[in-house]
């Protein structure tokens, strides 16, 4: 099936002072089109943790978000280092990020288990050395 | 209880947006300092309480709907976030009161609500 529309944003390396920009972005688009609040909290929750994780360790990446009638899907990607061990980045509580982006509030390493309990559906796909890309699916209906 | 209220009722700084806190309706408390937890802790209208103040906490405030933000003990706000806030319409709150009495306060003031 086709989308009804797509929207596509790039997210800077590093920067955080648009740092969920996306996400905002998403959420009101989602307000606007009327879906149900929780679903678009679970969304705006799920798609901020992969966006930041773009930004604070994939050396920024690019979000395409395809608006369908009944569902969203959300792939983040992005070309930085990769993740060495994917389960071992899926526990909570384990995080690989500097201090100084703990001292900010983040690093907790509730990132991924955030997407996780939040997204309908959620993939995750890494290679040392190939990047990282997240694929999200909210069911809107 | 609105947020002009509940500032104005305890001496508390209003550092962004003050024009739209006579309309905006405080519904309970969050307090946390990480923020993948307050992005799944605050819940909407919620007046959140953190330490933090660098930018991203205007990111987490406005895609989770709070009704406001509080920077207890007085703690300096990056002007960077005070402009940040302007534009997303985060309205920030400066208190000199700890965590734990910014919200005694709000639960005494808003009658005594838990939820």
């Amino acid at each position: 099936m086709n989308s009804l529309f797509r929207k596509e944003y790039e997210i800077p390396a590093n920067d955080f002072s648009v740092a969920g920009e996306a996400s905002s972005s998403v959420r009101k688009l989602l307000n606007q089109l009327g879906v149900d609040p929780p679903i678009v909290k679970r969304t705006s929750i799920a798609m901020y943790e992969a966006e930041i994780n773009a930004v604070i360790h994939g050396n920024g990446g690019k979000a395409l978000v395809q608006f369908f009638e009944d569902k969203v899907t959300i792939l983040i990607s992005d070309e930085g280092p990769g993740i060495e061990d994917i389960e071992l980045a899926m526990q909570e509580g384990y995080s690989t990020a500097p201090d100084r982006i703990r001292e900010m509030g983040f690093g907790a390493g509730m990132g991924l288990s955030n997407i996780k309990k939040n997204a309908d559906e959620f993939v995750l796909e890494s290679e040392p050395g190939k990047g990282t890309r997240v694929h999200i699916t909210m069911y809107l209906l | 209880m609105t947020v002009l209220e509940f500032s104005q009722q305890n001496g508390y700084t209003i550092i962004s947006c003050a024009e739209t806190a006579v309309d905006r309706e405080i519904s309970g408390v969050y307090i946390c300092d990480l923020l993948s937890m307050a992005m799944v802790g605050v819940k909407d209208g919620n007046l959140w309480i953190t330490v933090h103040t660098n930018i991203n906490i205007i990111a987490v405030a406005s895609l989770t709907n709070a009704s406001c933000i509080v920077i207890p003990e007085d703690i300096p706000v990056e002007s960077q976030t005070v402009k940040k806030a302007e534009e997303k319409g985060i309205i920030l709150v400066q208190s000199p009161h700890t965590s734990y009495e910014i919200s005694v306060r709000y639960y005494v003031q808003s009658g005594g609500d838990p939820s």
